[in-house]
């Protein structure tokens, strides 16, 4: 087709231009899309606005009524003094055992695989083992870890305790933490590499000095999600045998519980009528208490993404 | 290719003035395009610089026999024998998928990298077999450097760029640091402009700039010989021309084997051409590349051996 114009009877070249580039033919379904679109990412945020809603909203009397006092109290009888202090204590440590245990042998993992390994058959069938690990059900390595960490390694775990429940859950996440980091590996341009290789680095000193640094932020993020999972799953602490009882004082070693047993223990307990904090209320209270956590470990992994994504820019 | 449907004549479109230089340019390009194209070949064969003296005894730095580069079961290029000599400025010229970046990656191993890739035939570096099991190849990409394409600095700053490969050779002490630096940065004719803001990064100099840069990279390690993959594709004219001076004021110091799709630029700044085509296998369909012909520049682009050579420098074919 001639994009030219050629002029007709009456008309000019430049009127038909002019009415060609003005002519009001509306994009219908290109509007359409966008209005689904649109739909589709407002149906996502309305769904989280009412979880966190109602979580805050049923949160609202244990924050009145007990404080701070529900973060430091131990697990009681009654919802209306009852604590956090040991759940909480366990999901922290959970969490810092997740990020010791996962970011040296994930990233590890996924820079064998991505700078080093040869491309063969070996390797494709770890690649599709490690993609399918990252999809088996949670409560699957909670037996792993029933049998393996609790039971074998009693000597070391101390059987049913929080390292037990870290390794678990380090476990659980390991496969999500290597493929995040494999991609972000990939994605660091080869042009960075040769350049490495141009002024002779050997393959380590190209990866340290220049691939990690590169893909940096895209592992962090990786990391990221990972934790909010390991920290949120339920699962594999009922498999260990998390506790839901009187626990004054948590250590690493001994019984153990984290807050997401406890909200799944205390949201399965009846409201009394009359009661003004009830276990509903207790449940909805540790859940916010599980956000923030999830929050802070997040805004420090922000931070730090950040901060390596300035030195990606070079500045 | 058909004749563009010129809209009506100047005089119906009076009121869109700005219509009518386009038609008639338009008009004029056609025109000069048709009564030049016969002439072509005389107007657009480059002319080698003057003065590109080749020594035919210079000490030969690359003896190249009978090389060929097989990715997996392909053979990407074939049977290259040449011998690349010191002081020299050596391009390897012709069509795209010729295999020249190929050949020119196999003279610093970095073809190593490419998990399928297979040298044969021998690359003597000064007498070394460059292919030997026991050449470390970190080794001879250290005295053998490289410019890519690309300008591709590190994302740190300019002087971190420059220090980075002496520090890998374990200079350590600022001073020393600083007089590399400076000496690198005023090798690659960059550190007039660079040198009250070594700390910004490399990244936030123009591409010409950029490209000087990984020159001044590759110089600060103090090689034997740089190899330049295409090195002022993604440059201005301007820029070109700043890297080709910088080319010969540095060639009394080192080795350059330049890779280059612009016959002009080999013309120019070269002293030895080497023309590299393909050839497509009937039975696969496959492309292989091959050295044509190897001769000092000035004969390459005056009266070359071999007749494709004369019709891919005249621009008839490639």
């Amino acid at each position: 087709m001639a994009l030219m114009t050629p002029g007709k009877a009456g008309q000019t070249a430049s009127e038909i231009t002019a009415a060609q580039l003005t002519s009001s033919k509306r994009d219908v379904a290109g509007i359409v899309m966008l209005v689904a679109l649109l739909l589709t990412i407002i149906s996502t945020l309305l769904i989280l606005f009412v979880l966190i809603g109602r979580v805050v909203r049923d949160a609202i009397p244990v924050v009145t009524g007990e404080g701070t006092a529900f973060l430091g109290n131990t697990i009681g009888s009654n919802p209306a003094t009852t604590g956090i202090w040991p759940g909480l204590y366990g999901s922290f440590f959970i969490g810092v055992g997740v990020v010791v245990l996962t970011i040296p042998i994930g990233v590890g993992a996924a820079i064998y695989l991505e700078e080093y390994a040869k491309p063969n058959a070996l390797t494709n069938a770890l690649l599709v083992n490690i993609r399918n690990l990252a999809g088996v059900p949670s409560v699957i390595y909670g037996v792993l870890g029933l049998i393996i960490f609790v039971g074998w390694l009693k000597p070391i775990t101390g059987g049913s305790s929080v390292i037990a429940a870290a390794l678990t859950m380090a476990v659980l996440v390991l496969p999500i933490v290597i493929i995040t980091s494999m991609e972000a590996i990939r994605s660091v341009p080869e042009g960075l590499r040769d350049a490495g290789f141009g002024v002779g680095s050997s393959r380590w000193e190209v990866t340290k000095d220049h691939v990690l640094p590169y893909a940096a932020p895209g592992i962090l993020t990786g990391i990221v999600l990972s934790l909010a999972r390991a920290l949120g799953e339920a699962a594999p602490l009922i498999m260990l045998g998390a506790v839901t009882g009187l626990l004054p004082q948590p250590s690493l070693d001994g019984r153990f519980t984290a807050i997401p047993m406890l909200i799944y223990n205390w949201s399965g307990r009846p409201d009394l009528p009359g009661e003004e904090i009830g276990w509903s209320n207790a449940a909805a209270a540790a859940g916010l208490v599980l956000l923030l956590l999830v929050l802070s470990f997040n805004a420090l992994a922000i931070y730090l993404r950040n901060r390596f994504e300035k030195t990606r820019i070079g500045q | 290719m058909t004749e563009p449907t010129h809209p009506p004549e100047p005089q119906q479109s009076d009121q869109e003035p700005n219509m009518e230089p386009t038609t008639s340019t338009s008009t004029s390009e056609n025109v000069d395009v048709a009564t030049t194209t016969p002439e072509r070949s005389l107007a657009t064969r480059p002319v080698a610089a003057e003065g590109n003296i080749v020594d035919p005894d210079a000490e030969v730095v690359f003896d190249m026999n009978d090389v060929s580069v097989l990715y997996g079961d392909f053979r990407a290029v074939r049977g290259a024998t040449m011998k690349i000599r010191k002081n020299q400025i050596t391009a390897f010229i012709g069509p795209s998928g010729c295999g020249k970046t190929t050949m020119l990656r196999c003279l610093n191993r970095m073809n190593d990298f490419i998990p399928t890739a297979k040298v044969e035939g021998t690359i003597n570096y000064h007498g070394v077999d460059l292919y030997d099991p026991a050449v470390n190849s970190t080794e001879v990409r250290r005295r053998i450097g490289m410019v890519f394409q690309k300008p591709n600095p590190f994302p740190k700053s300019i002087y971190d760029n420059v220090a980075y490969g002496p520090r890998l050779a374990g200079v350590r002490k600022r001073a020393e640091l600083d007089e590399v630096v400076e000496k690198s940065l005023r090798g690659a004719a960059l550190w007039d402009e660079v040198k009250d803001r070594l700390k910004s990064s490399g990244l936030s100099l123009s591409g010409g700039q950029q490209q000087r840069l990984c020159i001044a990279r590759a110089v600060a390690v103090g090689p034997d010989v740089i190899l330049m993959d295409e090195p002022c594709s993604a440059l201005d004219p301007i820029a070109t021309a700043r890297i080709e001076d910088l080319m010969r004021e540095i060639k009394a110091d080192y080795t350059i084997v330049i890779v280059t799709h612009n016959m002009q630029q080999a013309a120019r700044v070269s002293d030895m051409t080497a023309f590299y085509t393909t050839e497509v296998n009937p039975e696969s369909d496959r492309r292989t590349g091959h050295l044509v012909e190897y001769n000092p520049t000035v004969k390459m682009f005056s009266q070359p051996d071999d007749n494709r050579t004369e019709q891919y420098v005249t621009g008839r074919f490639g």
